[in-house]
């Protein structure tokens, strides 16, 4: 395997985007920041892959447009995928590893506020049994966490806690849409909005955009002092059907878990929209009590559909850039109930054992 | 370690209507899942990996349906990926699911695409009001037909290439079982003497609108050595460009060009219409057949109808395009590229069936989507890449 690293990332959160649903906007400085730190032009880009949703824009080929944020002329080598943005950064790693490419620059954007998100996603269900009972995302994230309160597997303070550290953190992340702890106490004594979710557990609806760099080899080395190396890569997904799976485990999760080194990471970004799914992500990796999660506040600050798993990839490679950890892991999820998730593991060191 | 040697060694298909009815989605999927992984020798459990590709969500009105498909299309505990880039998204998904094994990632990945256009409508549905920019209300074959008035007029061909172009191909789609449309009394007298619907496309020069999947076993060089015929891949190609550009030459975009070239450069060819046995282009409207000839470097610039005039693409012409019927004759968009990679693969492989090429070496699988602005590309070969 050839060594590639994260060696750009820009990101916008903002609880209302006041544009196009393409986002065509929003993207353009998005590529500029990219550029500034890497120091290359559009030409300098080997291979371009994005992610969004038809289904959160409200009109077919949403992606269409949004390559013309790149440029014109000349043409470039491009593809699409209908995921977040963690699962575009693959396809631009495997082409990077098919050798055709040395560099890559991926994106992803969602405009959420543009209708009602968690009846929006009611549409990724079972179309036949399923959707036509519109049961939302919110509601089924309820079911989830209630099903680890029967279990005894987690209680509603420790929920709060989740909240409590992810706000109190999120006070340093100028990004953040909402921020600012308070205490597990004060938390608890929020009314219940859709039992035993407390407003605070759901991330909040977020529109957004955000871009990362990878880069091989030398190339990444140009860009920067300490590049963040991809050491593992590593997705997997279940079935959908709430009543077939355990709700309180996610088995994609620890299957990824699996397929890379988890030794050593200091710093865990968890893609976790709800409080107690971040619970479930810990087990699921085998996390210990050292492993510090979320410093940027995570999803439950800030959740822009389709970036906010790249996005927790990219702020666990600052961390990396910045010589704050040595090992960090970055956490996508998607689909209903942690359905997907992909781990991407992070190493100041090169060593070429991605498997 | 470099690139790693890639081979199709399972095709499947299904056949293709305009509706399925006895199928749901999953059941369609699975129908060409089937096919592939018996072509194969294989089962799911030999599977790595999983691409699917589709066009737009609202064809079928669920999003992302890749999720709740995840267990009937076999991925459960495995990875799955969904690409999506408009019309060329068969054949990207296809160049996806090659990348996992030229990678060196997976040594057996199926691949699916598939579109189930009767479960909603689609022209309704690529024609969704869309804040801040201005309506099409075409269609696909109103936004085309300007593309092809322009092209007849640069050209000088004459009115009547299209539906030469119409008759072939409806005629090469009764010599395949899958094939959507059979009609077989067509003629370039019956094409030119249907309905004009969008001048100067006539009803018999568009593709209908068809449910249907496809789905190809692509694997490593170890797991081909076990197949009789598998097909290797010599070249894949993506390239893009922007829609909204008053530089963009929409009759031979740019895009399509570079695509090309960069092919023919990967693959080793020098002169494509002398080294490609079968091309299986993506023709969703007649004229598209000269206009991509040209692009594609089988012809000059302006000389693509003459190609297909002196009867060149036929099934026994210097260079026979769209032996499968093409697009023409099955259109279940998501799954149209995937359709036009597979037939380059069975040409190579010898397994066409009554609409093979004799002694096909090489062919090229072809996709376009969007405006004409995304391309997707592979060249397959009964040999193993030098």
């Amino acid at each position: 395997m050839r060594d590639v690293a994260v060696v750009g990332f820009a990101q916008r959160q903002m609880l209302e985007f006041d544009g196009s649903p393409t986002c065509v906007e929003l993207l353009v400085p998005l590529f500029e920041e990219c550029y500034a730190q890497t120091g290359w032009t559009r030409r300098d880009v080997g291979f371009w892959c994005s992610g969004s949703s038809d289904y959160l824009a409200g009109r077919s080929f949403s992606f269409v447009q949004a390559v013309d944020a790149i440029g014109v002329i000349p043409p470039v080598n491009e593809s699409h995928v209908e995921m977040d943005l963690a699962w575009a950064m693959y396809e631009a790693w495997l082409k990077i590893q098919t050798g055709e490419v040395d560099t890559a620059l991926v994106y992803a954007f969602g405009k959420s506020s543009a209708g009602t998100l968690r009846r929006t996603l009611s549409m990724q269900l079972e179309p036949y049994t399923m959707t036509p009972l519109w049961p939302d995302t919110v509601s089924l994230a309820g079911l989830q966490a209630r099903a680890g309160i029967d279990a005894g597997l987690w209680d509603e303070a420790a929920m709060a806690q989740v909240v409590q550290r992810s706000l109190t953190d999120a006070e340093g992340n100028d990004h953040a849409v909402r921020s600012g702890g308070s205490s597990v106490e004060a938390l608890l004594a929020k009314p219940m909005y859709a039992d035993p979710l407390r407003k605070h557990d759901c991330a909040p609806v977020t529109d957004g955009a955000a871009a990362i760099v990878l880069a091989a080899g030398d190339r990444a080395r140009g860009v920067r002092d300490r590049p963040a190396w991809i050491s593992g890569l590593s997705h997997f997904i279940d079935p959908m059907s709430m009543g077939t799976r355990d709700l309180t485990r996610s088995a994609s999760a620890a299957r990824a878990a699996a397929g890379v080194d988890l030794t050593g990471v200091e710093v865990a970004e968890l893609h976790a929209p709800f409080s107690h799914q971040e619970l479930v992500l810990r087990r699921e990796l085998g996390l210990g009590g050292d492993v510090r999660v979320n410093p940027s506040g995570g999803a439950l600050a800030g959740n822009p559909m389709f970036s906010a798993g790249g996005i927790r990839i990219g702020e666990a490679a600052t961390r990396i850039w910045s010589g704050e950890v040595d090992k960090a892991l970055g956490h996508a999820t998607s689909g209903p109930a942690l359905q997907q998730n992909l781990l991407c593991v992070l190493d100041a060191d090169a060593f070429g054992k991605v498997a | 370690m470099g690139k790693q040697p890639a081979a199709v060694v399972g095709v499947g298909q299904t056949h293709h209507r305009a509706k399925r009815e006895d199928v749901s989605m999953a059941g369609l999927c699975r129908e060409a899942i089937d096919r592939a992984l018996e072509d194969a020798q294989l089962t799911l459990d030999d599977i790595d990996a999983i691409v699917v590709g589709k066009a737009p969500d609202l064809f079928e009105g669920v999003m992302m349906p890749e999720l709740f498909l995840a267990e009937s299309l076999g991925a459960a505990g495995k990875p799955l990926l969904r690409v999506h880039t408009a019309g060329s998204v068969g054949g990207s998904t296809a160049i996806v699911a090659a990348s996992l094994v030229q990678a060196g990632v997976h040594e057996r990945v199926l691949t699916i695409a598939y579109e189930k256009q009767s479960e909603s409508n689609a022209m309704w549905a690529l024609s969704v009001p869309v804040p801040f920019s201005m309506p099409v209300h075409a269609g696909a074959g109103g936004y085309f037909a300007p593309h092809v008035r322009s092209y007849i007029r640069r050209s000088g061909a004459p009115t009547h290439i299209g539906a030469i172009v119409a008759a072939k191909d409806r005629n090469n789609a009764l010599r395949n079982p899958y094939a959507h449309l059979r009609n077989p009394d067509t003629t370039v007298e019956s094409v030119l003497a249907s309905q004009m619907l969008w001048d100067p496309i006539r009803y018999d020069e568009t593709c209908p609108s068809s449910d249907g999947a496809c789905a190809l076993v692509i694997v490593s060089e170890d797991v081909a050595a076990s197949s009789p015929n598998p097909a290797w891949i010599h070249g894949t190609v993506m390239r893009s460009e922007a829609t909204t550009a008053a530089e963009r030459d929409q009759v031979n975009p740019q895009a399509s060009r570079d695509a090309a070239a960069a092919l023919w450069k990967q693959a080793g060819i020098t002169n494509p219409i002398e080294e490609i046995d079968a091309a299986e282009i993506y023709v969703p409207f007649s004229w598209f057949e000269p206009m991509w000839l040209e692009s594609l470097g089988f012809a000059e610039e302006g000389a693509g109808w003459q190609l297909t005039e002196s009867g060149a693409t036929a099934m026994d012409g210097k260079i026979p395009v769209n032996c499968s019927g093409g697009v023409l004759s099955s259109n279940p968009i998501g799954a149209s590229g995937m359709l036009r990679f597979a037939e380059a693969a069975l040409q190579v492989r010898g397994a066409a069936g009554e609409h093979q090429v004799d002694g096909a070496r090489k062919a090229l699988g072809h996709a376009y989507g969007g405006g004409s602005q995304f391309f997707a590309m592979w060249v397959v070969g009964a040999d193993k890449p030098a």
